[in-house]
C-alpha cells in the first residue's frame, strides 16, 4: 500500500496491524522517538484544519522527523492555478511522505497518482477523511477492547456527518456490532448508507429520535450540527438545540459507556460531561496522534 | 429499403431503438471516410425492434464505450462478405472519457483537463461512480 485515500483501502488485518503498532507507540514511546530521522512530513492544506493538521505535526515530531507545509491555499501555489497534480510531483522533490487536506473531493486521489511518495487523504471537503475514522477505531479498541459485538449509538447530525458515515461503514465490517441512529428528521442519515452498507450486510440498526436506548449502548458518538451546512440560520439553531448531553441524561447509561466526538464541539455535550470517567473524546485526540504516527510509518515502510 | 452488404466492415447489431445516434456520435464516426449506414426501426424478432449500424471499414472500435452506452450490442466483424467474428459486449469495468462528472465539488471541476474516469460499483445494477469523488453517474453519454 503507498497510500491512504479511504478506509476501505485497508483490509481489517492491515486496520488492525496499524492498531498494533499505535499500540506498542504508547506503551514505548521511546522506541518510536528516532524512526523518522531525517524523514519530512509534508502537509499541504488546501484549507485550513488546524487540529489534523497540528496531529499530523505532532506525529511526525515525535518520530524525530520534520515537517514542512502551507496551511491554506492562498499560501500555496494553487492560488496561481497550479494543479494538484503538479503540487504533488513538486512537493515529492522536497519531501518524504504527504498529508493533503483539500476542499474538492478526490484531489488527495489525484496527487496520489502523481506523486512518487505517499499521499495520506487529511480529508477532501465531505467525501473521506481516513484519519479520522483511523482515530476512531483506536480509540474504540483501547476503551473496550475489542471492535466487534458493540451497540454504537450516534447523535447529532448523521445527514452531512461524514465521519459517522465512514464509522458506521468500518464498523460494519466487524461482527456483532449493531447501530442506533439518534437524530431529528432533518438529519437522518442518508438512504444510501443505509442501503449499501446497513440493509446489504445484514446489521442491525434503529433509527430514533429519543434518548430511550440510552442504557444499552456501549459507545455514544455525539456530533456537531454543522453551521455551513445550513441556508438558514433559524434551522440551525433550532436543530443545534434538539440533542445536547447531559449528565442527566448519562444518569441511565452504562458505567463503562464511551463517549466521543469527533470535535470541535459547540453545545452538543455540556460542559459538566467532560468531568466524568465516560467522557473519551480528548482522549480521542491523544489516539489521533499515535493512529498518524503508526500510519506514517506503515506507509515509509519503516518497522 | 435496401442497404447494401459490406465486404470488409463491422455491423453493430441488436442496438436499442433509439441508441444509434448516440453511439454514431461517441465513435467520432462522422469522422470516418468510408460508408458508414445507420438504419433505425429495424423489425427484429428478438427485441420487436432494433437499430443497426453498418461501418464499411475495419476500424478499431472501443469496445468498453460501447458496453457502457448499450452491452446488449453484438459487435459482428465482416471479412470477405462473410461474418468471421462475432462479439458480445458487457458493461467495462472502466469507462475514460465518456461520462462527465457532475458533482460540482469533484476535484474535476475545477481541474478540467483530469481525465473523466468512471469505475462500475454495481455490475447487476449498472452503477458507475466517479473515481476521484465516487458521486454516481447520473446521465448516459
Amino acid at each position: 500500500m503507498k497510500d491512504l485515500i479511504s478506509i476501505t483501502d485497508l483490509s481489517i488485518e492491515e486496520l488492525q496491524e496499524l492498531i498494533d503498532t499505535a499500540e506498542d507507540i504508547i506503551e514505548n514511546p521511546d522506541k518510536y522517538s528516532d524512526k523518522c530521522k531525517r524523514k519530512k512530513l509534508a502537509t499541504l492544506f488546501f484549507e485550513p484544519s488546524t487540529r489534523t493538521r497540528l496531529s499530523f505535526e505532532a506525529a511526525m515530531l515525535e518520530l524525530g522527523g520534520n515537517v514542512i507545509g502551507f496551511s491554506e491555499a492562498s499560501s500555496s501555489s494553487a492560488s496561481k492555478g497550479e494543479s494538484v497534480a503538479d503540487t504533488a510531483l513538486t512537493i515529492s522533490c522536497y519531501a518524504d511522505i504527504i498529508a493533503m487536506r483539500h476542499p474538492k473531493e478526490g484531489a488527495p486521489l489525484v496527487a496520489a497518482m502523481a506523486a512518487s511518495i505517499p499521499v495520506i487523504n487529511a480529508g477532501d471537503g465531505g467525501h473521506n477523511h481516513p484519519t479520522q475514522t483511523l482515530t476512531d477505531l483506536l480509540t474504540i479498541y483501547r476503551e473496550k477492547g475489542r471492535l466487534n459485538n458493540l451497540k454504537i449509538g450516534f447523535c447529532g447530525d448523521l445527514k452531512f456527518g461524514r465521519t459517522v458515515h465512514s464509522l458506521i461503514s468500518a464498523m460494519s465490517r466487524y461482527e456483532g456490532n449493531s447501530f442506533v441512529l439518534i437524530s431529528p428528521e432533518e438529519l437522518k442519515i442518508p438512504g444510501y448508507i443505509k442501503k449499501d452498507v446497513l440493509v446489504k450486510n445484514d446489521i442491525p440498526y434503529k433509527e430514533t429520535d429519543n434518548w430511550d436506548d440510552m442504557p444499552e449502548l456501549d459507545i455514544l458518538y455525539m456530533t456537531r450540527v454543522q453551521r455551513e451546512r445550513f441556508f438558514n440560520e433559524a434551522d440551525y439553531l433550532r436543530l443545534r438545540d434538539v440533542f445536547i448531553l447531559t449528565m442527566d441524561k448519562l444518569s441511565c447509561a452504562k458505567e463503562d459507556l464511551c463517549i466521543m466526538h469527533p470535535l470541535p464541539r459547540v453545545n452538543e455535550i455540556e460542559r459538566a460531561v467532560d468531568g466524568d470517567k465516560r467522557a473519551c473524546y480528548f482522549k480521542q485526540v491523544l489516539y489521533g496522534k499515535y493512529i498518524r504516527m503508526a500510519l506514517i510509518l506503515k506507509l515509509l515502510g519503516i518497522e | 429499403m435496401t442497404i447494401d452488404s459490406i465486404i470488409n466492415g463491422i455491423v453493430l447489431d441488436h442496438i436499442k431503438v433509439g441508441k444509434s445516434m448516440e453511439i454514431y456520435r461517441v465513435l467520432e464516426l462522422s469522422k470516418l471516410a468510408c460508408s458508414v449506414a445507420i438504419i433505425k426501426n429495424v423489425s427484429s424478432k428478438k427485441e420487436g425492434q432494433k437499430d443497426i449500424i453498418k461501418i464499411d471499414s475495419l476500424i478499431d472500435i472501443n469496445l468498453d464505450v460501447l458496453g457502457y452506452i448499450d452491452p446488449g450490442i453484438t459487435v459482428n466483424i465482416v471479412k470477405d462478405g462473410k461474418i468471421v467474428e462475432k462479439r458480445k459486449l458487457s458493461l467495462p469495468d472502466m469507462v475514460t472519457g465518456v461520462i462527465k462528472c457532475k458533482n460540482p465539488r469533484c476535484i474535476t471541476s475545477v481541474e478540467q483537463e483530469l481525465p473523466q474516469v468512471f469505475r462500475l460499483t454495481d455490475r447487476e445494477k449498472g452503477v458507475y461512480r466517479c473515481v476521484y469523488c465516487e458521486a454516481k453517474a447520473k446521465t448516459e453519454a
